[in-house]
């Protein structure tokens, strides 16, 4: 499943969608940018709450193919714009982690 | 020997939100330079911790990572307050990030073991009220 076609799933809304035809392939579930430095895959789905300018720098060096925020939560403005220019697909869900991450199980 | 690459960054330590600004460049040089993913990978991860460190902890500080054809070495080095047991430092959850970077995801304690798990070697300088320098290399070969 691309991120493209994740974003047709009902309840998920891209904010930023600058390489929608990325791969999603696994899913890591955290806030702590630590764990998800060492935890996460390239091409993984990053689904958390955490939504800073941080966030952006995590996945960027990580490599997932798109960050999901959780539970609804939105970028501010100027985020949003740092994550087009860096290229970081970013989707909000309305979903709670756990069942964003059960939706994207049944998908794949 | 071929010619060394090597790239200097200042880090602020006013600016937290610019913290990673030095990883993300040294990300886009080596994949210039052609360097494999994966490599690039670790290398910025583990500079990206320590820049978060330098911010958080030091005051901010100076990063020099060079290219050779053996391996990629990052040098930190600040003159924050530096580690009086880098023993406990280095253990996985140690902590003394104050609250308030907790709530921007960090001070999760697992800086210098991911920098030690994504480099192949790691070496750590420190005196007390001097400052830090920490030497990671990460091979090519
Ligand atoms: N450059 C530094 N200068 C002074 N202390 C540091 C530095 N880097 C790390 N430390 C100390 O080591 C601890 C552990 O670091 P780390 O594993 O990165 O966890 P965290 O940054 O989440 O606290 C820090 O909480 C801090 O006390
Ligand atoms: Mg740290």
């Amino acid at each position: 499943m691309t991120v493209n076609d994740l974003c047709n799933i009902e309840g998920f809304n891209p904010l930023t969608l600058p390489e929608g035809d990325r791969e999603i392939s696994g899913v890591y579930i955290g806030d702590l940018l630590s764990w998800v430095m060492g935890k996460a895959r390239s091409d993984n789905a990053w689904i958390t709450i955490m939504s800073n300018i941080n966030t952006l720098a995590v996945a960027s060096l990580t490599d997932v193919a798109c960050v999901i925020l959780a539970e609804g939560v939105t970028l501010e403005e100027e985020v949003k714009n740092a994550a087009e220019n860096k290229g970081i697909n970013v989707i909000t869900s309305a979903y709670s982690a756990y069942d964003t991450a059960l939706i994207l199980s049944k998908a794949q | 020997m071929s010619e060394q690459v090597v790239f200097t960054f200042d880090v602020d330590g006013d600016d937290f939100t610019s913290a990673g600004h030095a990883s993300m460049q040294v990300k886009k040089n080596l994949r210039q330079l052609g360097i494999d993913p994966d490599i690039i990978r670790r290398v910025s991860i583990a500079m990206y911790e320590g820049e978060i460190n330098m911010v958080i902890h030091a005051r901010g500080g100076v990063a020099t990572v060079s290219v050779s054809e053996e391996y990629i070495e990052i040098i930190l080095k600040d003159e924050g307050p530096g580690i009086s047991d880098i023993e406990q430092a280095m253990q996985e959850g140690f902590s003394t990030a104050p609250d308030n970077i907790r709530t921007l995801g960090f001070g999760a304690g697992m800086g210098l073991p991911n920098m030690k798990r994504y480099t192949d070697y790691m070496n750590i300088e420190s005196q007390v009220g001097v400052g830090t320098t920490i030497t990671m290399r990460v091979n090519l070969e």
